[in-house]
């Protein structure tokens, strides 16, 4: 560089030249800092792969860690993410949308050629705590190892051997679908800068054992700030907003803590029912993304079933609101018997013919086998996602606490029907606000299709 | 693939999961008491029960009742015995009959939830089931006796 600096004026200097050798070397200078600015960060952005081991065998694992890795992968959904409805467990390939592109799920099951069968546990460690592939390539958080990074090295020991233990299954991972530069995985090393904090969870002294344990369980492995948490511009969770309710998959995940607007409370006793059953009395099934969540749940030991109960309603305190409960019913029910009388509307008259036979309750209770809609969140949240989805597509067999159908109405109504009902149903029930748009939203829904119903 | 239950026999039915559960059960199960009245679910004529529960056929995809326990009115009751259909026939409810299978396993459900129907009741669950004869009075009383027979069949 000194040599050039030296050799240029020699070349018959004149000031437009000597302007532009400036420019020229303000320009080397940019390049040259991208250039040392690159390197650097892809020297910070690199990670070592790890090599290659055997599969370990089945019977390196005792039965009893086999087991307990099983309940683990149960609490964290893993085979939710990892498989398609119809497809071989943890084959992968379940498409996730998001506002980066559309990232598939892989392969997590111990094939060597497609799957993880490759990776030793110091690989399998790194991924679940770090975001790192076997190979050194970074994850993105779509894998939500900013949750698994609490886990304990003994439950990640344990998840290794259940994984370890599957079927193998052949099948090739589908590549993700992400605009540039979304899909260039050394940039997740600069997220991760940003906002992953590595780390095993902390238990608060100041807390009971069961509710520690249902923190560790819920802000680790079952993950569920995932959904019900908003998320920044760069996707990441606003930790100043946690638990408020957040739009995840064309569903809006409610809020866990005492902005939730069901006018019912979320009890221990609600929560139990709901998380383990897919059922409550007042808050009606799980559908969508929540569905296999209550799934896998259902099969949890009670006492992890009870601390994640205990932690969720600590988020928003409904067990001291317990008593609000038989007003709220007491004045859901009075509006049900109002509904005939109020069919002057449009959609108070589709109500009455498609939807009373199942909605309508009578004093002095909810049934729970029909959800009471002057309850549910779905009328109540400012965003009507969940109302629409699901008088347009249903709850499935599969869903809630299985075996019972809501068709969906689809191919039966049009846009401005689901919307009148979902006026009507809003005016009548809550005190708040209306839908802005309603047509324009149901149409939306609709162009985007049921999605998966698992 | 679907597999699923009718009238407590297991079936595994090779169709489309958009195909309508009311199509299924008349043309691949062979069924026809279910009747196709409006096909969007606004008039209770192919009403089922799924897992217990009164659900319209014909908007019930194929695909939702993956697993599910269904009753058909064939399978109300294996003679067509249930208290429902004994006052039905005794009041003689039906005038042409095209929307009494709907009628007859809506009211079967109903009384399972509300043994003890109130006219309010009555109207809020059934008003969903049309009956273009008009046959309303007469069902509402049939809905009424059969709740009298099925409490003195318990007392």
């Amino acid at each position: 560089m000194s040599r050039g600096k030296n050799v240029l004026p020699e070349a018959g200097p004149t000031s437009s030249r000597s302007a532009g050798s400036r420019v020229k070397r303000a320009i080397a200078g940019v390049v040259a800092v991208a250039v040392v600015g690159i390197c650097a960060f892809l020297a910070f952005a690199w990670r070592p792969a790890i090599k290659e081991v055997p599969t370990p065998e089945a019977s390196s694992f005792s039965p009893v860690l086999i087991q307990q890795g099983a309940r683990l992968a149960a609490a964290g959904f893993c085979a939710s993410c990892h498989s398609v409805t119809g497809g071989k467990p943890f084959a992968g390939g379940y498409a996730m949308k998001t506002g980066f592109g559309t990232i598939y799920s892989t392969n997590i099951s111990p094939d060597r050629e497609t799957g993880i069968g490759t990776w030793s546990e110091e690989a399998f460690l790194r991924a679940m705590h770090e975001g790192v592939a076997r190979d050194g390539s970074h994850l993105f958080p779509a894998f939500p190892y900013d949750h698994f990074t609490k886990l304990s090295n003994a439950d990640v020991h344990a998840l290794y051997a259940y994984i370890m233990t599957q079927p193998a299954v052949h099948a090739e991972n589908h590549p993700n679908e992400m605009p540039f530069p979304f899909g260039y995985r050394p940039l997740q090393a600069g997220w991760k800068l940003l906002f992953f904090h590595p780390g095993r969870f902390e238990p608060q002294t100041d807390k009971s054992q069961v509710w520690n344990r249902g923190a560790y369980l819920a802000e680790s492995l079952s993950h569920c700030s995932a959904c019900h948490t908003p998320r920044g511009p760069l996707g990441e969770e606003l930790t100043n907003r946690l638990y408020q309710g957040a739009a995840v998959d064309g569903w809006y995940a409610p809020p866990l803590t005492d902005a939730n607007p069901s006018p019912a409370p979320w009890t221990s006793a609600e929560l139990s029912d709901y998380l383990t059953t897919g059922m409550s009395r007042y808050h009606g099934p799980a559908a969508g993304p929540m569905s296999p969540v209550t799934h896998e749940l259902s099969t949890l030991g009670a006492e992890d079933q009870k601390a994640i109960v205990t932690y969720v309603e600590s988020l928003g305190g409904g067990d001291a609101r317990g008593s609000h409960a038989q007003a709220a019913v007491t004045s859901a029910l009075a509006i049900d018997a109002q509904d005939r009388t109020q069919i002057r509307s449009e959609g108070g008259r589709l109500f009455v013919s498609a939807c009373a036979s199942c909605h309508y309750n009578r004093l002095p209770d909810v049934n729970p086998n029909r959800p009471e809609l002057g309850l549910n969140s779905a009328v109540f949240l400012d965003d009507p996602s969940n109302l629409i989805r699901v008088i347009l597509y249903g709850v499935s067999a599969k869903e809630g606490s299985g075996g019972i159908v809501m068709p969906g109405f689809a191919h039966g109504m049009s846009d401005a029907d689901v919307a009148s009902i979902a006026t009507y149903l809003r005016n009548t029930r809550t005190d708040k606000q209306p839908w802005p748009d309603l047509p324009k939203q149901v149409a939306t829904i609709r162009a985007a299709g049921p999605g998966e119903i698992r | 693939m679907t597999r699923l239950r009718i009238n407590g026999r297991a079936v595994t039915i090779n169709a489309d999961e958009q195909t309508p559960l009311l199509w299924v059960i008349r043309d691949e199960i062979g069924l026809k008491g279910t009747k196709f009245g409006c096909g969007i679910g606004m008039c209770g004529a192919c009403t089922v029960h799924v897992g217990g529960r009164p659900t319209r056929s014909c908007v019930t995809q194929l695909g939702a009742v993956e697993g599910a326990d269904i009753t058909t009115i064939e399978g109300l009751d294996p003679q067509g015995d249930h208290p429902v259909q004994r006052v039905w026939r005794e009041i003689q409810v039906p005038q042409c009959g095209y929307c009494q299978s709907g009628q007859i396993m809506q009211a079967a459900a109903m009384l399972k939830d509300f043994p003890e129907p109130t006219d309010a009741d009555i109207d809020a669950v059934m008003t969903g089931n049309l009956c273009r004869c008009m046959t309303y009075s007469r069902i509402r009383q049939a809905i009424k006796q059969a709740a009298s027979a099925m409490a003195e069949s318990k007392a």
